[in-house]
């Protein structure tokens, strides 16, 4: 997986060759191995549920999955409830991410406020946030708001932490550079802090999609006529198994998308700096 | 000739609450302008603050620093004085390039004037980093970073600059070479200047005095005006001659004699 920029190759030894060919070689064990256990786990599992040594009425099954997806996608509901959980994620992501930057650099411009603050924000980090979800109903009602505050709630305390933390860390010496050259603690904060943190806060989004997603299908168990999270509630409640697990699936997918898709902008700022 | 700098009876203690810790105690300095001067003295006696206090970024607890006899920097702006500050590493920020890490202190004080890129321009050419103006500081060597660090500094035409250790994080041999590189710069630019260092020799074959200081708190000890015969630029003929000897001998009897008594 080198990302040289292709100049005239040089020539390689013989042992370089062998080592690039035992490089690749791992590589395509291990991606081997990765596709042979998926397929060990599905044919495992349908041929459990055909030789009836699991009732696939409880524990659904590959076929039963994919045809369940299809007709899914053949009454529109697959785009309609994906569609309300994405809307949902990516808004409460969205607004985890700006409010916890906007808190942070607070926090950092602030000393008092942010030593003031700091029991609070212990405090509301180590909260089971979904105790707070009966509340957001009674204030919010139930509907899109509510859920997008539920994933926001869930993600942001520890986000403004580990972003504040992270800029109380950024070598103070490069805070007195600024101050030398005649900048003030914003040019320090413009200048120095938030480009040194991009890498931080690439890796605080990473960890804030998964537990916006999580905040998201808590509040759609609870609060929702639709989406993913209301899917899987709904079908454990008429017993229909192949709903449920479908639901799942459709959420492992979404949770790599997202997870690869800021892994692959983390890539392309190593890459460029 | 007024003095550019220089400091009356200025002390200074670092506070927390075990107690305090006296740093600086009455330092008087004077500083003339054009002359560039070394201040040595045993590790942590109080080097980094006094050039903090005299930057500004401190506030002497006693005392005061007058800048060409006037109580504060900014008292008129005409007359303002301008203070470069090279810090011990060079702290070239890697998301910048070379260019835009050495226009940092004009876009700090917004003065991107064209006249003043010319010359930051002008400066990368002759240190030679002209070619080096678009890359990253990490492809740099540790000679051409101490460059673009002293190009930061001088951009914003300071009158004074303040060194603090800034050849103390390079190999020895790069040392050698640029250090004698950066202080003929700033003599051929007639800038006044003033470094801190633990390295005696690199005290006596750059400065045209040295300050020796005595531990914390520290003092002014002794004051030694350094000539050489031959000139500076060859920094290697300086260490050799006679007259280096015997400095380094009188200043090392200074140093020394400090760690018996105290």
């Amino acid at each position: 997986m080198t990302r040289q920029p292709h100049k005239t190759p040089p020539p390689v030894s013989a042992q370089q060759e062998n080592f690039l060919r035992a490089h690749h070689r791992h590589h395509h064990r291990i991606t081997l191995g990765r596709f042979f256990l998926l397929l060990l786990f599905l044919g495992l599992w349908e041929t459990a549920a055909a030789l009836g040594w699991i009732d696939s009425f409880f524990f659904s099954s590959p076929s039963g999955i994919l045809q369940y997806l299809g007709q899914m996608i053949v009454d529109h509901s697959f785009f309609a409830h994906t569609g309300v959980t994405l809307f949902e994620t990516i808004a409460s992501f969205f607004l985890v991410t700006v409010l916890s930057l906007l808190a942070a650099t607070l926090l950092w411009y602030q000393n008092s406020l942010s030593e003031i603050l700091e029991p609070y924000l212990v405090v509301l980090n180590a909260l089971p946030k979904s105790a707070l979800a009966p509340l957001l109903i009674v204030w919010l009602g139930t509907g899109t708001n509510t859920i997008i505050v539920a994933g926001l709630s869930v993600a942001i305390f520890g986000s403004i932490i580990s972003l504040y933390t992270g800029f109380c860390q950024v070598d103070p010496e490069m805070c007195k550079l600024i101050y030398t050259l005649g900048g003030s603690r914003k040019d320090a904060l413009t200048k120095v802090i938030l480009p040194s943190s991009v890498p931080l806060i690439l890796s605080s989004m990473k960890v804030n999609i998964g537990l916006s997603l999580v905040g998201v299908i808590i509040g759609e168990f609870l609060a929702a006529r639709r989406g993913l999270g209301y899917l899987i509630i709904y079908g454990s409640q008429v017993f229909q198994l192949n709903m449920v697990i479908t639901s799942i699936i459709i959420l492992c997918a979404i949770a790599m998308v997202f997870y690869k898709l800021i892994q692959s902008a983390e890539h392309y700022y190593k890459k460029k700096y | 000739m007024q003095p550019i700098l220089s400091l009356r009876d200025v002390s200074y203690s670092y506070h927390n609450l075990k107690g305090e810790t006296p740093a600086l105690s009455h330092i008087n300095l004077q500083i003339s302008e054009g002359s560039f001067v070394a201040v040595v003295g045993p590790s942590g006696c109080g080097k980094s603050t006094l050039l903090s206090i005299i930057a500004g970024l401190l506030a002497p607890e006693e005392g005061e620093v007058l800048y060409r006899g006037l109580s504060s920097r900014d008292y008129c702006p005409d007359s303002a004085l301008k203070i470069g500050y090279m810090l011990q590493r060079d702290h070239l920020f890697e998301w910048r390039t070379v260019y835009q890490n050495v226009i940092l202190g004009l876009e700090l004080t917004h003065s991107l004037t064209e006249e003043n890129t010319d010359y930051i321009l002008k400066l990368l050419e002759d240190y030679g980093l002209y070619g080096f103006k678009d890359k990253k500081p990490s492809e740099l060597s540790g000679g051409m970073r101490q460059r673009a660090a002293l190009i930061r500094t001088m951009a914003v035409h300071p009158d004074l600059l303040l060194l603090d250790e800034p050849f103390s994080a390079l190999d020895f041999q790069t040392r050698l070479s640029v250090s004698a590189d950066i202080a003929n710069i700033i003599r051929q630019t007639g800038k006044t200047a003033l470094l801190i260092t633990h390295d005696l020799s690199e005290a006596i074959t750059l400065a045209d005095r040295v300050i020796v200081l005595s531990r914390r708190p520290a003092g002014v000890k002794r004051e030694m005006s350094i000539h050489y015969e031959i000139g500076r630029e060859d920094p290697l003929a300086v260490r050799g001659t006679a007259a280096y000897q015997t400095y380094f001998n009188q200043l090392w009897e200074v140093l020394t004699d400090d760690k018996t008594t105290a």
